[in-house]
Order: C-alpha cells, then structure tokens, then sequence
C-alpha cells in the first residue's frame, strides 16, 4: 500500500512503487486530466505540482511522491475559477487542448515563483511543455493577463 | 419506395457518454399530436422544452469544428445559443462524409447545415402562422421565438414543437436561407470554446481517456518493419508481470497495408504500467520481409534516377525545350523535404466492447464512418449489420490526418472480440513515431529560363512516395501533382510539370496540407531564387510572376486538375486574389522597411485547399544560429465563418510548419523508423516562437479550407528569409542537420 496525497485528499493504494505517478493518477484514481505525452520527461503534458514546484507524472516513481502533496489539473479549481484556468479561456488558448493541462500547471507554478514574469521568464519555465497545434502566443499573453488578475495564488 | 427525411424520426436517447444511440424508422408520416421533440433535420431536434440539440458530425481536433458547426445552424435558424446542446455525432452514413480532413468540414458543408437550420426555423415560422391563422409571411422568427407581425403576439420555439413537427418538410428549392448580413453569431469575433472549460479543468475526454467498465488496457509489440511477421516468441517473462492477462498474437499484415492492423504481440493487462512493462519484457523474432532492403538515406540515389528523365507529364503548355534553346540564361536547383511523422500530442487510443449484437467502439477518430468499415471489415461483419458497430468520437488530442486512418481502431476491436474482454489499445509515442503513415521524403528538381530580363520557362519535377501505394502496391507515381506542383499559378510562356516514379516501403500518408508542403517549399524558394537572379525585389518579382488578374484555366490546357474535389466555377483560381494576400502580408509586416543587420525577410504565397495564404517571416542570423524574429500571415478563405478559429489556425499552422521545417525528420535504417520520441524527432519550443501576425482578408467568396492552407507557404518564407540574411540558400529541409537550429 502506498499513502498518496492528491489534491488535498488522501488515497491509499495497492501498487509497486516503482509505478510512475502518472499510471496510478489515471488508471487507479481515474483522474485522467493530466496526460500522456512521450512517457519520457519531454513534452510535459503530464506536468503536476509536487508541494508547488511542477514535475513530470510519467517519469515520477510511487516511491518519490510518498510524502508529498501533489496538485493535478483537477485539483486547481473545481469551476474553472483560478486566474489562470480564466486567462486560457478568456484568450481561447486551447486548440486540441491535449497539453494544455501541464501547459496550464507549469504556468501556475511560475507564477507562484515569479508573480509577474517577463516574455524571457516565461520562455524558460513553459520550454518544457511541447504544443504540436501551436498555442504558444496565446500562452504567453494568457501568462502576462493572469499574472496581472492576481494569478499567483 | 422513397421515403422522405420526414419518415424518419429519430428516438433519442442517452447513453453513458451523452451519445445519440439508436435510430427507429417510424411507418406513419405523421408525428403524434403531442410530439415532444422534433427532428426536421439529422443535424437538429427541438425539445417542446425549448432545448436545441444540434449534432456535430465533424471530428474536434482544435479547429474548434464543435463550436462552428453547431452556431451556424444555430444562427440560421434563429436559436438561442444559450439554449442549445451540442452532441457528437455517432459514425453514420446519414450524415453524409465524416472524414475531417482536407479542410472541408465548412468548405463542403455550408450550404447544407445551412439548409438544416432553415429547415427548422421554416417550419416553425409555418406552425406559428398556422397557430394564429395568418400568412407565414406574418411571422417574424427571432431568437428562439415567433413573433407576430402585429407586434404584441409571440411563441417560444418549445410551445411550436406539436405543431411543426407534424408539418411537411419543406423541398430544398422553397427555403430562404439568412443572408450574412443577418448574422448573430456566425463571422462574429468572440466566441468561447465549447470544450474551453472541460479542456482547462481536465473534465475534456480524449481517446486516451476512455474509461468503460472492466476495461482493460493493451498495448502492442508491432512489427518494426512494414509487413514484418512474428517468426516466433517468449511471453514467459511478460506473463510473470503483476497486472499482465494474457498475452494474443495479432494477424500478420499483408499488401495492401491500407487501414489494417500491423501485426505483432499485444499484451492485456490491469492498467498501462503493467502493459508498459509486459511489453517490454517480450522476446520476438522478428520476420523482416522485403521492406528490410529499405534506406532512407540510400534510397535517394534512387529518387535522382527518376527525375533524370521522368516521363509522367502533370501539364505543359508552350513549350520548354524552346524555352531552353532560346534562353538567354537559366537557373537549376534541386530541394528535398525529409520524411515527416504526424506527432499528435495525443497518440493513438481506441476501446471496443463486445455488445449482445456487434461492438461498441470509442476512439479519437477523424473518420468515424472510416472506423467503422474497419472493424466490419476486421471482424468479417457483413454490410447489412452495420447498425452493430457503433463508432462514438471523442474529443481528439490532434489529428493532422494520422487519425483518419483507423488502424488502431480495428486493433481495439479485434482484441475485444478475441480476448472477450473489453480493450482499450494505447499507443505510446514510441509506437505514434515509428508505425506511422508518414508525409514522405521527397526530391524535386526546378529550372527556370529567362528572356529579355523575364521568366520565359518553369520545370518542375518532382519524385515521393505515392500515398497511392498504401492502398495500391502497384502505385509508383504520386496523383499528388494538384497540390501546389502543376497548380503553380505562374504566368509563364513555357512550362513543363512532370513526375518520377518509385518503389514505396513504408506507410505512407498524408499529413496536413499533404505534398503542398513540399510542392510549395521547392516552387516558392525557386521563385525567390529566381528573384535573386533577376535582381529584382522578391514581393515585386512573384507579383510579376502571377501576372494579371484571370482565373487559370487548367482543363483548357488539358490538364484534368483535381482542385481539392471542387468545381472551379465555385472556387477558381484568382490570380487577384492570391496577389491581394501577398500585398496584404508585406503590408502588414512592413516589408519595405529596413531592418537591422543580420536580419532578413522571406516572403511567400500558395494557393491550396481552396484558400490563399501569404506569409512573411523575417529571421535574423548570428554566429551561424538562426532566430525566428517575426511571423505574418494573410489568408482570403472566402467567408470566415468562426474568424477566431481561423486566426488560431493560421497560428498553429505557422507553428506546425515551423516544427517541420526546423527538426521535421524521419528516415529508417534496414526498413526501421530511426526516430521514437522527441528527443529525435523534435517540435519547436515555446522560446523558438516569435509574435505570430495573422489577417483574414475580407471576402465573399464560399468558404475555402482554413486547417491546412497556412503550412505550405511557411517553410519557404523561413529559407528566403534566411537566404535575405545570410546569403546562403537552404534547399534541404530539416535546417537541423545544418547546425543552423
């Protein structure tokens, strides 16, 4: 049995803990917004928060996020409501929207770190998050909007 | 017998997705007196509620299909959108094509889901006439009521569902449908995405997502080589892993490869990390077959022989050897575009049930009704127990044309009724990289004659891959000519299009925008290099070069142009129109300005799919490293119905052009895709990509395609640019194996 904190909620469950976060997240919680990408550490469409700072699901072992408090997609808002969630909306940032939650949690993360980041800052901390559809200016703007609503909460 | 639409009326139900599920055909012609809904119309009901259910037949792959379609019939008939459902429509013949791909989802659609909205908004107008015992032309009907010409009278659209329902389906001929000017919705800037908020707070289903009772998930040891067989194999190991089932070996393939199953082991177990780890555990012995003989890099050897005297004429006029003899001088140039995988973020994913009659399926497909013939077809289902298979379309995690081929689907389904388990098949990147059906290499060799300081002749000659040959073995020459090769809108007195031919040994596909990508790379770089010849300004010279304003005729020079399956009364070849999108994106991005030192500009223009796009990108180069600085493009797509999406679309297809032309790059090795994941087969990052321009030119022509046509002219536009700034012409595409990246 492995102890994990997702989202503030405690689950136990019966895995190896050599099992990448990402697997138990989707097919023992059911909790499929964080997505498979390259199962690699590449893309970052599996992006989750470990006690605030982002890692990548896939290439995160049971056995590493034992202790920690982990914050998925689902966990940012239940309505949509955090300042992030509303600048992609309000920009129609997503297109296909398969990345678009690590995209989305490596955008909180910066800006829990660096409430106002500048185009070169926000370069650095989204480079790890691959978009094929092509969504990265609109990322960009959507960052600057929310970092001005108060995004870093 | 002939039955009219009337006849059918649809019952509605929902299943455990919020599918439509189930189609009764009804013997009275005749709804009953207390209808509760009505469906006029296979795109429409209207609940005695008020609700609008409309039903998107279009795949989601981020063109944002599932927000346009569903407003337009809206606003045709008069609906508001707050009260209006949309579905996802299940795999089904009476829906008319459902392959969403070659940007036509509006482009061959239009008309019809403009019909379905005005069919509706027809009858309610005749039930409310009919209610107040006035003429029809008495009745207003406006947001989601009719409204009575004596200004004090009005009727919701749910209190009308009674009466229109048991009205006759007016003829075609008999509607009127809303002039653009009388739009609500439809052309308007702001709208929000349907699936905007599922999609950031992680609710959005994706194929991937799937998650049906007892499911159980496999994943598939494929051959590495296309028509690769199984010789023998070790599961002893894979077996041991906790959470693996079973382990089931998978038919072999045989030509043609079409949309059939690779063949291999797949392995079945409680959740993917066991499936991940019994996978890897297997020992195969592999049967190569005769693709082993294939290089890449060696095969161009090949590609030259055949454009050294390639003999399929695509169209000449004038003629090119006098424009040989007689010219005053000439320029050859030769350009090759890598091999290309489609990369979608989401790899493939299908799940299939066994129901008490056929299979339940449940994939992120672009040709539901593909799918289904598929798995009929996998498990000998015979044509009359189509209604058996039933295909339900997720939302898709990108398409780009990999996912309207539907060979994972069949896998899913022949897996369900093997194993009687319920499987949900994922393929890793690792799989989506190298068992792909890839946009082919290709070879292109350009010349050009010039007389009195002019353009006098244009060869090109071109060699891939045939798409053909997937379906075909037979295939040797690519029917790819009418995507941007012998469509060259060129007023030239001499010219000479023609194409090589070549044995094929992998799957291949198309892939956005298809050969225009290499077509449009070669004959626009060419262009710019013979402006570069001529000394003359680049935007100056391709004015020149498309010359006056007339619509091209190709029939008339014998050349039977397919023109992305349209007439060309309907959508011609506009000169004008191509040149107005050229002067609109040098506008835009200034193009007379001077730049700084190091910095260039690279302009291009292609017409496909129906649409024009121009493009400017200007780059700068130092110490040999390229920098993407700036991005326009200008596109004239006929009317725009849902201008944001289009605007994104142009964005991502800057973006996807780029990734190609930057790292875009598969080859095999013995038959082997080298490639697997993304540290080989690269996309450009968030910090590679400049500010992005993008102008829709305000048209009235029908509307043309909008998902493909921005890819072609970018490629060209960076090499020209990059050519503007450093002198140096790149005619090799990716630019990473020239360090320049």
């Amino acid at each position: 049995m492995i102890a994990l904190t997702v989202n503030g909620k405690k689950h136990e469950i019966q895995a190896e803990p050599e099992m990448p976060l990402l697997w138990a997240l989707r097919d023992l919680l059911g909790m499929t917004g964080t997505k498979y990408g390259c199962g690699k550490g590449l893309c970052g469409s599996c992006t989750v928060l470990m006690d605030n700072e982002p890692i990548r699901a896939c290439s995160m072992p049971l056995a590493a996020v034992a202790d920690k408090n982990i914050t998925t997609i689902e966990g940012l808002s239940t309505d949509g409501g955090h300042p992030v969630q509303q600048a992609w909306l309000q920009f129609s940032v997503p297109q296909c929207g398969y990345c678009q939650a690590g995209q989305i949690m490596s955008a909180v993360a910066l800006l829990r770190k660096n409430p106002k980041p500048d185009d070169e800052a926000i370069d650095a901390a989204m480079s790890g998050n691959l978009c094929r559809c092509g969504t990265y200016t609109r990322i960009r703007k959507a960052i600057h909007h929310a970092a001005e609503q108060g995004g870093a909460k | 017998m002939t039955l009219s639409r009337r006849a059918f009326i649809q019952r509605l139900s929902f299943g455990s997705a919020g599918l439509t599920i189930g189609l009764q055909l009804q013997a009275s012609s005749f709804a009953p007196a207390d209808a509760t809904e009505f469906t006029p119309d296979v795109f429409v009901t209207l609940e005695a509620s008020g609700t609008v259910r409309i039903r998107c037949h279009r795949s989601e792959m981020g063109q944002g299909i599932r927000s346009t379609i569903p407003r337009l019939i809206a606003d045709e008939m008069e609906a508001d959108w707050n009260k209006v459902v949309v579905e996802q429509a299940l795999g089904d013949a009476k829906y008319g094509d459902q392959n969403t791909d070659g940007s036509r989802s509006i482009r061959k659609n239009y008309d019809r889901l403009k019909r379905a909205g005005a069919t509706v908004r027809t009858l309610l107008q005749q039930a409310a006439a009919d209610t107040w015992q006035v003429a029809p032309d008495q009745v207003r009907i406006h947001n989601h009521a009719a409204h009575h010409a004596d200004g004090k009278k009005t009727l919701g659209f749910g209190a009308l569902v009674a009466k229109a329902a048991n009205l006759p389906v007016p003829a075609a001929d008999q509607l009127t449908l809303k002039p653009e000017k009388d739009y609500r919705y439809v052309m308007k800037k702001e709208w929000e995405l349907l699936d905007g908020l599922d999609i950031v707070t992680g609710k959005a289903e994706y194929g991937y997502d799937v998650a049906v009772k007892d499911m159980k998930i496999a994943l598939i040891a494929r051959p590495p080589v296309v028509f690769g067989k199984v010789k023998s194999f070790d599961a002893s190991e894979t077996l041991k892993v906790p959470g693996v089932l079973e382990v089931v070996e998978m038919p072999a393939l045989s030509p043609p490869a079409a949309f059939k199953m690779l063949g291999g082991i797949a392995v079945v177990a409680e959740h993917t990390w066991a499936a991940i780890q019994g996978r890897e555990k297997l020992k195969i012995e592999w049967e190569d077959g005769p693709n082993a003989k294939y290089d890449t890099v060696a095969h161009q050897a090949e590609f030259e022989k055949a454009l050294e005297d390639p003999k399929h004429v695509v169209r000449q006029h004038g003629n090119w050897q006098e424009a040989e003899s007689q010219a005053e001088s000439r320029l050859d140039a030769a350009y090759k575009v890598a091999g290309l995988a489609h990369a979608t973020m989401e790899p493939l994913a299908a799940t299939a049930r066994l129901t008490d009659d056929g299979v339940e399926v449940w994939a992120c497909t672009q040709t539901p009704q593909a799918a289904q013939a598929n798995v009929m077809q996998t498990l000998e289902i015979p044509q009359e127990k189509a209604n058996s298979v039933k295909v339900h379309v997720t939302l898709l995690g990108g398409g780009f044309g990999r996912k309207s081929k539907p060979d994972y689907v069949a896998e899913a389904a022949f897996l369900a009724h093997k194993t009687k388990r319920t499987i949900k098949v994922l393929w890793t990147r690792e799989d989506e990289i190298q068992h792909g059906y890839y946009h082919s290499p290709s070879y292109q060799k350009l010349a050009a004659t010039f007389q009195k300081g002019k353009l006098s002749g244009w060869y090109h000659a071109m060699v891939n891959h045939p798409i053909g040959a997937t379906f075909n073995p037979a295939a040797r020459v690519g029917g790819s000519a009418d995507l941007g090769q012998g469509d060259a809108p060129y007023d030239v007195p001499h010219m000479r299009i023609v194409n090589g031919e070549t044995d094929t040994f992998m799957r291949i596909g198309w892939l956005r925008s298809v050969t225009n990508i290499n077509n449009a790379f070669a004959a626009s770089s060419f262009a710019d290099e013979c402006a570069a010849h001529l000394k003359k300004d680049p935007l100056a010279f391709l004015l020149e070069l498309i010359g006056p304003d007339r619509h091209i005729d190709l029939q008339a020079e014998g050349y039977g142009y397919g023109n992305y399956g349209e007439t060309t009364e309907r959508f011609p070849i506009d000169t004008a129109r191509l040149k107005q999108v050229l002067n609109t994106v040098a506008k835009q991005a200034e193009w007379t300005r001077k730049r700084p030192k190091g910095h260039g500009l690279g302009i291009a223009v292609h017409r496909s799919f129906c649409s024009y796009v121009g493009a400017v990108i200007e780059v700068s180069m130092a110490d040999n490293k390229l920098k993407i600085e700036d991005i326009h493009l200008a596109i004239d797509c006929g009317l725009a119905i849902n201008p944001d999406r289009v605007h994104s679309q142009l964005e991502g297809a800057a973006m996807f052009a780029i990734s190609n032309a930057l790292y875009g790059q598969i080859t095999a090795e013995k038959g082997r895709v080298v490639q697997s994941n993304f540290h080989d087969f690269p996309l450009a990052r968030i910090n590679q990509f400049p500010s992005i321009r993008t102008t829709i030119v305000s048209s009235d022509g029908p509307p043309g395609g909008v998902g493909e046509p921005g890819v072609p002219p970018v490629a060209p536009a960076l090499c020209n640019a990059i050519f503007a700034a450093s002198g140096k012409r790149y005619r090799d595409l990716p630019l990473s194996q020239f360090g320049i990246v």
